[in-house]
């Protein structure tokens, strides 16, 4: 079973000591069985705070306002109880360390079982046989010898296709890969940006795949949304995000992705300024402070989400249709 | 593995060596001849010659130790210098009574103690979390011997509901059963709260682990990934905690067999300890430390079978 995920002013805030940090305000985004969604930002932009409120897994001092609808049921408001029924059933999460992603003193096949549990229709040799296919399925060759292994016998590219593996199980109707290339070196990194795209040819749900890196982003994705200071600033085709990029910031973040050099630089060019203290968000633009096209209203008012074309939007004053 | 228990019990024989070395120092050091100090200030000549040639004082010091050694690989632990009875049996006798006391109290203390420990971090931050923690820290504040005397006064001579002596009847399992229950009570009692307080500091480490965040995200429930994913990490500094501490487990037992005069190894060593009794002291201790060696051992084995990665630094 698969729906259409909805989250529509949605944010996030963490209540700590030092007051609250409003790690993600008024974001909407919406993606539609078959599409594989990129969000895209640099570090405590907030991608990962959104796809842990898309899976329910927000720590105890997170505060959510606004929805999200999953399959035309508000996933915010669920108890504890339904919500970790979805979870591992409907929605499925690929962490973004496989390196710590599985437990340490367990077997791969053991937590594989146990993955499974929301399938009571199926014994535990079923569970088994079940996993070789899909260890097969991701390239894990001798997959009955790897479901004894433990998971520091395995290279981070193997725990990476087992995390893959683990949570496709499930059969989830949204399955959220989080910085799944992140803690890979460039050679392991492509095997599973190609697995990846391989398994979206046969896969009709939804998958939503998180990365700082635009390559990644680049090959796997129908569209794209990009995150900075806790907000969407623009969203579109990828064609259109990567040739058309509207918002200052997705200009400035192109410009600075270390891909498009081809000869060697003395420095990597870079945005100037920093991010802003998010347990004060400011009330205009939160990229005013470091844009290079900033005007009159940008530090005072929060600027509109202006559509561009009929998926593309950027929420900027300096934009026009 | 198998090279790593060789090399660890080569060394729990070292540290054996090395306390009963210690122990003949201390015996030496001490100002005045342990035979004077056995039959006190109004000994015959006579008599201190006899006692010292026959607990082998005449001889140096380290041909004593030499010949510890020497008999006790062949069982022989000496003789009491006042009944003549072997030390061998008279530790043989002494040792089940504690050991089932130890043992008790310790099963008592993990049965109650981990559950514990898994429910306040299940509860974290409620009353039921709030309550178990200042129980525990009261607990591990009381010293056994201080529960030991209480619990004499409640259930035996107040209540009358247990015996406040002895270790029961022989071949009479109710009344052996009845006769452990405060003497195990006052040493687990610490220890339930030691256990918990270690549970749920570790385990509280653990739960910060992104592989409990898997479990969750996979949907398993919260007992499963308490009491499966993150007890079986979580325990193993408790089981190192338990190996040390069985030490001093076995050190109340001598001031609880003491309070209860329970025949044990506790109360074997003060009676010997009272009465100079070198030869049983020097048995005793020796039996008590190849005890806990091995369970030291033992925890360090059992450690590297729960910890996969253990284990494969030692196959290496």
């Amino acid at each position: 079973m698969s729906g259409s995920l909805a989250a529509s002013d949605l944010s996030v805030r963490y209540e700590t000591p030092h007051g609250a940090v409003h790690a993600l305000r008024h974001v909407d985004i919406e993606a539609h069985p078959g599409e594989v969604i990129g969000i895209v930002g640099e570090s405590g932009c907030g991608k990962s705070t959104l796809v842990t409120a898309l899976a329910n897994l927000l720590p105890a001092n997170a505060r959510v306002d606004g929805s999200i609808r999953y399959n035309g049921v508000d996933l915010a408001k669920l108890d504890a109880h339904r919500q970790r029924l979805l979870r591992g059933d409907e929605i499925a999460l690929v962490s973004q360390d496989p390196m710590t992603a599985f437990n340490p003193v367990l077997t791969i096949g053991d937590q594989l079982v146990d993955f499974q549990h929301h399938r009571k229709d199926l014994g535990r040799a079923q569970k088994r046989a079940r996993i070789a296919a899909m260890l097969g399925r991701v390239g894990i060759a001798d997959a009955e010898r790897r479901m004894q292994s433990y998971p520091h016998e395995l290279s981070g590219g193997m725990r990476q296709r087992v995390a893959i593996a683990a949570a496709l199980l499930t059969d989830p109707g949204l399955l959220i890969a989080d910085e799944p290339t992140t803690a890979l070196d460039v050679t392991m990194e492509a095997q599973i940006i190609h697995l990846l795209r391989e398994l979206r040819r046969e896969y009709n749900g939804i998958i939503i795949v998180v990365s700082h890196h635009l390559g990644v982003i680049a090959e796997l994705c129908d569209r794209v949304y990009v995150m900075y200071a806790g907000e969407v600033v623009e969203g579109g085709e990828v064609d259109a995000i990567f040739h058309d990029a509207r918002h200052p910031y997705t200009q400035a973040l192109l410009a600075c992705d270390p891909a498009r050099f081809h000869e060697r630089l003395d420095r990597l060019p870079t945005i100037p300024g920093s991010l802003p203290n998010l347990t004060q968000p400011p009330s205009g633009c939160v990229y005013a402070p470091r844009c290079d096209r900033a005007f009159a209203p940008c530090a005072a008012i929060a600027p509109p989400l202006v559509k561009l074309a009929a998926a593309h939007v950027a929420r900027c004053h300096a934009v026009t249709p | 593995m198998l090279a790593y228990a060789v090399k660890r019990i080569g060394l729990g024989l070292l540290i054996l060596v090395l306390v009963m070395i210690a122990m003949y120092a201390a015996v030496f050091l001490v100002p005045g001849d342990p035979a004077t100090v056995a039959l006190g200030p109004r000994a015959t000549p006579e008599l201190k010659r006899l006692l010292i040639e026959r607990m082998g004082l005449d001889q140096p010091v380290w041909w004593q130790i030499i010949e510890f050694f020497r008999n006790a690989l062949t069982g022989n632990l000496g003789y009491d210098v006042w009944s003549n009875r072997p030390v061998s049996t008279l530790v043989l006798e002494a040792l089940p009574n504690t050991l089932i006391l130890g043992l008790t109290a310790l099963t008592v203390a993990l049965l109650i103690g981990v559950p514990l420990g898994c429910l306040s971090v299940m509860r974290r931050g409620t009353a039921a979390d709030a309550v178990i923690g200042v129980l525990s820290v009261g607990v591990i504040a009381v010293p056994s011997f201080v529960v030991a005397i209480y619990s004499l006064l409640l259930f035996a001579v107040t209540l009358r509901w247990l015996p406040a002596i002895g270790a029961g009847e022989a071949g009479d399992f109710v009344s052996q059963a009845k006769a452990l229950v405060m003497p195990a009570a006052a040493i687990a009692l610490g220890w339930i709260g030691y256990i918990a307080r270690m549970v749920r500091a570790s385990m509280m480490e653990v739960m910060g682990e992104p592989h409990i965040r898997t479990a969750r995200s996979f949907g398993l429930p919260e007992w499963k990934i308490v009491s499966k994913y993150a007890l079986r990490i979580a325990i193993i500094p408790t089981i190192s905690l338990v190996a040390v501490g069985l030490g001093s487990i076995l050190s109340s037992a001598v001031f609880v067999e003491a309070v209860f005069a329970r025949p044990g190894i506790g109360k074997l060593i003060t009676d010997a300890v009272n009465t100079r009794n070198y030869p049983v002291v020097m048995g005793t201790v020796l039996i008590m430390t190849a005890i806990y060696v091995s369970i030291t051992i033992a925890a360090d084995l059992l450690i590297a079978r729960l910890d996969p990665r253990v284990r494969d630094v030692f196959r290496g």
